[in-house]
């Protein structure tokens, strides 16, 4: 152990590693790892913010989801209902119509029966005439006749 | 060069012996040559009678050029490699040199932050990666075989030549100054910190009037005030010791070496390489080992340095 002037020179040389290190390395590793640091943080942060967000995004979607089921069924239920409607007053109309054609029929009916017994009457009128002149053919009082076809027209 | 007597004896001294340039006994500055030379010339060297500085003649006006370049090399290199990386440093996309540097930084950030109480202190934080890794650096000087240094510096080649490069210890902690430099510093450290935090009559009470109260003064001087320095020297001796141990095993693993080199020389070839294996089976296995006392002596450093500095903080007692 021989103590010389290199311990001055060791300490010296001590010293200035140490200043260096203060001054040119320590502080910007300590930067650097501070700002990794935050940097992790802030990231943790937004993952987890974003996670919240999702959970808040997949909650509406089922919300809104939900909501448009319920309008579906709302909007078919409403058509059903409409063409039920629409049957329904289809089948009214139609029976109306058909009602309405029932009747102008019999009334045609009736009328052709009417203009018929009219016809035949009015020739039945005749034919008898014609065949009680055959028959008798004779005078006849032709005012006292034609009373007699009078009544036997109405009797027709 | 085949007939030079390879001396174990000798062969230790000359690796225990720094190369230092300083003020000789004739009064002027010049590296020593009064070192211990090996073999034949040694004594030829001797009977010339032409070295005149001896180290041991220069006392403390001498510096050991070995153990300041080795050290100004690695602390540099340190510096260089931590400065680099911070200048570059990048917060997202950080390369793999910068996770290493990083990782190295947050060990000794954790390390400190545990141990040292004070908070916004600026210089414990620096003050503990430097020591480690300078620390850690120069020990790691031990991994390199003992004539690395003078084989390169000779040309590549062995050498009993008298000449001064021939004399290089390449671990800087196996030198007590270097050591002692730094835990002079920390000394420092401690006697400021102490007196800023207690006051001059704080500091000196902490050391005078305690554990006894103060009817029993010379006793608690002379219990407080060795303890109170031992640590302090006992941080450099603890490194210093261990560090040197470690040399000294593998210079005398390496004497094994020469032992070989000898029967090699005698012919008897057989011998020889066994002993040459047995040597560099020791070697590697001292190594292995003491990659271990490398990598812990530099945390102690640290961590004592931290703990002390901390103790200086502190007011009760």
């Amino acid at each position: 152990m021989n103590f010389n002037f290199t311990l001055v020179g060791q300490l010296l040389a001590f010293i200035l590693f140490v200043w260096f290190c203060m001054k040119y390395v320590w502080p910007p590793m300590l930067k650097i790892l501070e700002e990794r640091e935050k940097e992790i943080a802030d990231g943790l942060n937004a993952a987890s913010e974003g996670r919240r967000e999702l959970e808040e995004a997949s909650v509406r979607k089922e919300e809104i989801l939900g909501e448009a089921k319920k309008e579906a069924a709302d909007l078919v239920g409403q058509a059903n209902q409409r063409a039920n409607q629409l049957v329904e007053e289809a089948k009214t109309n139609a029976q109306e119509e058909a009602e309405k054609i029932k009747v102008s029929a019999q009334n045609d009916i009736e009328q052709s029966a009417k203009r018929a017994r009219e016809e035949l009457r009015s020739e039945v009128a005749t034919l008898a005439i014609a065949g009680a002149e055959k028959i008798l053919n004779s005078e006849i009082d032709e005012k006292k006749n034609s009373e007699l076809i009078e009544e036997l027209t109405k009797e027709l | 060069m085949a007939e030079k007597e390879l001396n174990s004896d000798d062969f230790i001294k000359h690796h225990l012996q720094n190369l230092t340039f300083g003020q000789c006994s004739d009064g002027k500055w010049r590296f020593a040559d009064g070192h211990i030379n090996i073999g034949t010339d040694q004594k030829a060297h001797q009977e010339t009678k032409e070295y005149t500085c001896n180290p041991k003649e220069m006392g403390f006006n001498a510096i050991h050029i070995d153990t300041m370049a080795m050290s100004l090399l690695l602390g540099g290199l340190f510096c260089f490699l931590f400065w680099s990386v911070a200048r570059k440093a990048s917060v997202t996309n950080p390369s793999k040199l910068q996770n290493a540097v990083e990782y190295a930084f947050d060990f000794v950030r954790t390390g400190v932050s545990d141990i040292f109480v004070p908070k916004g202190n600026k210089i414990i934080g620096p003050l503990a990666l430097t020591t480690i890794a300078w620390v850690l650096l120069m020990n790691l000087m031990d991994l390199l075989p003992v004539d690395l240094i003078p084989w390169i510096a000779n040309g590549f080649q062995s050498s009993t030549e008298y000449g001064w490069v021939h004399y290089f210890k390449v671990l800087p902690v196996a030198d007590i100054n270097a050591p002692a430099g730094m835990a002079l510093g920390v000394a420092i450290l401690i006697h400021y910190y102490s007196i800023k935090e207690k006051g001059v009559g704080g500091f000196i009470s902490e050391l005078t009037l305690q554990p006894l109260g103060k009817w029993a003064i010379p006793f608690n001087m002379i219990v407080e005030i060795p303890g109170f320095y031992a640590k302090q020297a006992a941080l450099a001796l603890r490194l210093y010791g261990n560090l040197f141990a470690g040399e000294m095993i593998f210079i005398l693993i390496a004497c094994l070496y020469i032992y070989s080199g000898e029967l090699f020389q005698a012919g008897i070839l057989s011998q020889s390489i066994m002993w040459g294996i047995v040597g560099i089976l020791l070697q590697i296995l001292w190594a292995v080992f003491h990659i271990l006392i490398i990598a812990l002596q530099a945390y102690v450093f640290m961590i004592l340095t931290v703990v002390f500095l901390n103790q200086a903080h502190e007011t009760h007692h």
